[in-house]
């Protein structure tokens, strides 16, 4: 089913250890999440599955998006942590990418868990992929138990506002929701705001067909001009920020709350800027 | 595997000894497999006294037993006459080819009546044993549930709705008399050589349907340790409602592959009209609002219980999976 056959699994690993260049093996020995005799974390989260089924990712970080991190090390190494990115590209392979740039180039590695919606559970396969690579749906209990636990997450405030938008409007930020900050002021966890830059021109949106979503269930239903979202070779640079301290109450007036918000939404507009300014072509 | 979020308990034997159980226990459904396998487990300890529609075989010789329905007024006898402390209620009937409105009746109208008469004759304790299963499996649900969860099960599988009722009437009654020390257990799906519930049915089969790219985590308890977690709510001090977690959580398709399944997986949605028909034919057990279980998480946070009681499971994953091919 969604488990991966013995071979196929075997020669992804493979792929993954030859994409990952040298000392790839030992980096991902180094990932020691908990885990039971069913090699998997209370979550689903499978080590082994990851780092197989991470090949296809890992070739799109090296050899589509030949993506170029920076600042990978402002994500502390261990210890709870939120990283706060913006969201574009109608599919989501930013928040992938960001995931394997932690995989792949941070030393020693860190298994970054993204937040997904609420109705990717609904989803066949997607479902069990993602759990078994660490994923999990974005509700406030799980975000407290896993901070709690002292993992990494990835969070996009701006949901599919930001990751649907039209074309017209790439790198515009939409609005940061609240959740994330109360969550790091609850659970007294760092942000790393982080901007991706490069994703927004991947697959432009010439508009959303809302019907088509509603019928689907879908959030959105981005048009682009390849019709399907597909993900054109463009290529993707990923600023990572200092990490920012909050302090304060969680249930602080709304006014308090946004200014924090505000920012973090400013620390990454920040990010993006001085990735475009230093972008010399969309592709290279 | 630690249950998650959980704080680290002291050995038992670094904590204080357990009270003694109440001197004697009233357990309805005591005729049922997990009814046999607690009153084994307690019948040298403290008194018994079954109540249970059906004859009670294999009878230790030490337990007192009336072939009652729980809605007579013959009950009253058993606790006017018996002394009874405390009542352990587990005879709550859920086979899917009953009629819905005799198991509602039998059910709800049947744990009413007993709690009536546990509070007229001055019972010190009682305990409901519930399910997880209350809480419902939505896609949308956090990884583990915790205990103040609403309880939505009977939302898209009515089957379940007695359980939902029958919890929330002795939770209100938890309120009501507070003189009454009352625990809810909600333990998880409950496996075992003995039990023939759903999930043990299911697991039972060779060739098991499920939903195409789906594979939610599941939760599965022994049979022994849930008894041992109900012996444990029946001593004194012990009140609340519940989660009882086993040993952890596992893929499904890892719990089939453990007892050598082979599934037919069936895509999502010709599954719930292929059981519909295969349950109408009588092909099938399974009753087709189930699905939700084998498609969606529902799967709960049971740190509570360990934390307050010290219980612990004993039975490790695979032997708890292991134990529904049969008696060892």
């Amino acid at each position: 089913m969604t488990g991966l056959g013995g071979e196929i699994k075997e020669r992804l690993h493979r792929w993954t250890l030859e994409l990952g260049g040298p000392g790839m093996r030992e980096r991902l020995e180094t990932l020691t999440p908990p885990r039971n005799e069913y090699g998997v974390d209370p979550y689903g989260f499978d080590v082994d599955y990851l780092q197989a089924a991470v090949a296809p990712l890992l070739w799109l970080y090296r050899k589509y998006f030949r993506v170029q991190p920076h600042g990978l090390e402002n994500v502390p190494a261990e210890g709870r942590v939120l990283l706060v990115a913006n969201h574009s590209g109608q599919l989501p392979f930013d928040a992938a990418m960001v995931e394997v740039a932690c995989l792949a180039d941070k030393d020693p590695p860190r298994a970054v868990r993204a937040l997904v919606d609420r109705w990717v559970p609904t989803l066949p396969f997607v479902s069990t992929i993602f759990a078994r690579c660490g994923q999990v749906v974005g509700t406030p209990e799980n975000c407290r138990r896993l901070l709690a636990a002292d993992e990494a997450l990835l969070v996009f405030p701006e949901g599919t506002r930001g990751l649907n938008k039209p074309f017209a409007r790439r790198y515009e930020l939409q609005d940061f929701g609240p959740g994330f900050l109360r969550l790091a002021l609850e659970s007294n966890a760092p942000i790393v705001p982080v901007g991706v830059v490069g994703a927004e021109e991947q697959a432009p949106a010439l508009f959303d067909l809302k019907p088509l979503a509603r019928l689907l269930a879908f959030p959105h239903f981005p048009i682009t001009p390849t019709v399907l979202p597909l993900p054109l070779p463009v290529r993707y640079r990923i600023w990572f920020g200092k990490p920012m301290h909050f302090t304060g109450s969680p249930d602080d007036e709304d006014p308090v709350l946004e200014s924090k918000v505000a920012r973090v939404k400013a620390a990454v507009a920040g990010l993006l800027a001085r990735g475009l300014e230093e972008r010399r072509h969309l592709f290279w | 595997m630690a249950v998650p979020g959980s704080t680290p308990v002291p050995p038992p034997e670094e904590r204080d000894p357990l009270p003694a159980l109440p001197r004697s226990v009233a357990i309805t459904g005591i005729a049922g497999n997990l009814g046999k396998k607690l009153a084994r487990l307690l019948h040298g300890e403290t008194r018994l006294v079954g109540i249970d529609r059906r004859p009670y075989r294999e009878r230790p010789k030490d337990v007192e037993h009336h072939q009652l329905d729980i809605r007579k007024n013959r009950v009253e006898d058993v606790f006017r006459h018996g002394q009874i402390e405390a009542l352990a209620h587990l005879g709550l009937k859920h086979d899917p080819r009953e009629r819905q409105s005799e198991a509602h009746s039998f059910n709800v109208a049947g744990t009413q009546k007993l709690l009536d008469l546990a509070v007229r004759h001055g019972l010190r304790k009682v305990v409901l044993l519930s399910s997880a299963n209350v809480y419902g499996p939505l896609p949308e649900n956090p990884n583990f549930l915790p205990e103040e969860t609403p309880l939505l099960g009977a939302a898209r599988f009515p089957n379940v709705r007695d359980l939902v009722e029958v919890d929330m009437y002795v939770q209100s009654f938890m309120w009501k008399h507070p003189a009454v020390e009352t625990v809810i257990l909600r333990p998880v799906n409950i496996v075992g050589p003995t039990v023939r519930n759903a999930p043990s049915n299911y697991l039972r089969l060779e060739h098991p349907l499920t939903v195409l790219g789906f594979d939610p985590m599941v939760q599965l308890i022994h049979e022994e340790d849930v008894c041992r977690a109900l012996a444990v709510a029946l001593r004194p001090g012990v009140r609340g409602i519940y989660n009882v977690t086993g040993p952890g959580e596992v893929p499904l398709s890892a719990v089939l592959a453990e007892l050598g399944r082979e599934p037919v997986p069936v895509p999502h949605p010709l599954i719930r009209p292929l059981l519909r028909r295969l349950f109408e034919a009588r092909l099938s057990h399974f009753p087709p609002g189930e699905v939700d279980y084998i498609q969606y998480l529902c799967a709960v946070d049971g740190s509570r219980f360990v934390r307050d009681t010290g219980w612990a499971p004993k039975y490790p994953m695979g032997e708890t999976i292991r134990s529904v091919l049969g008696s060892r």
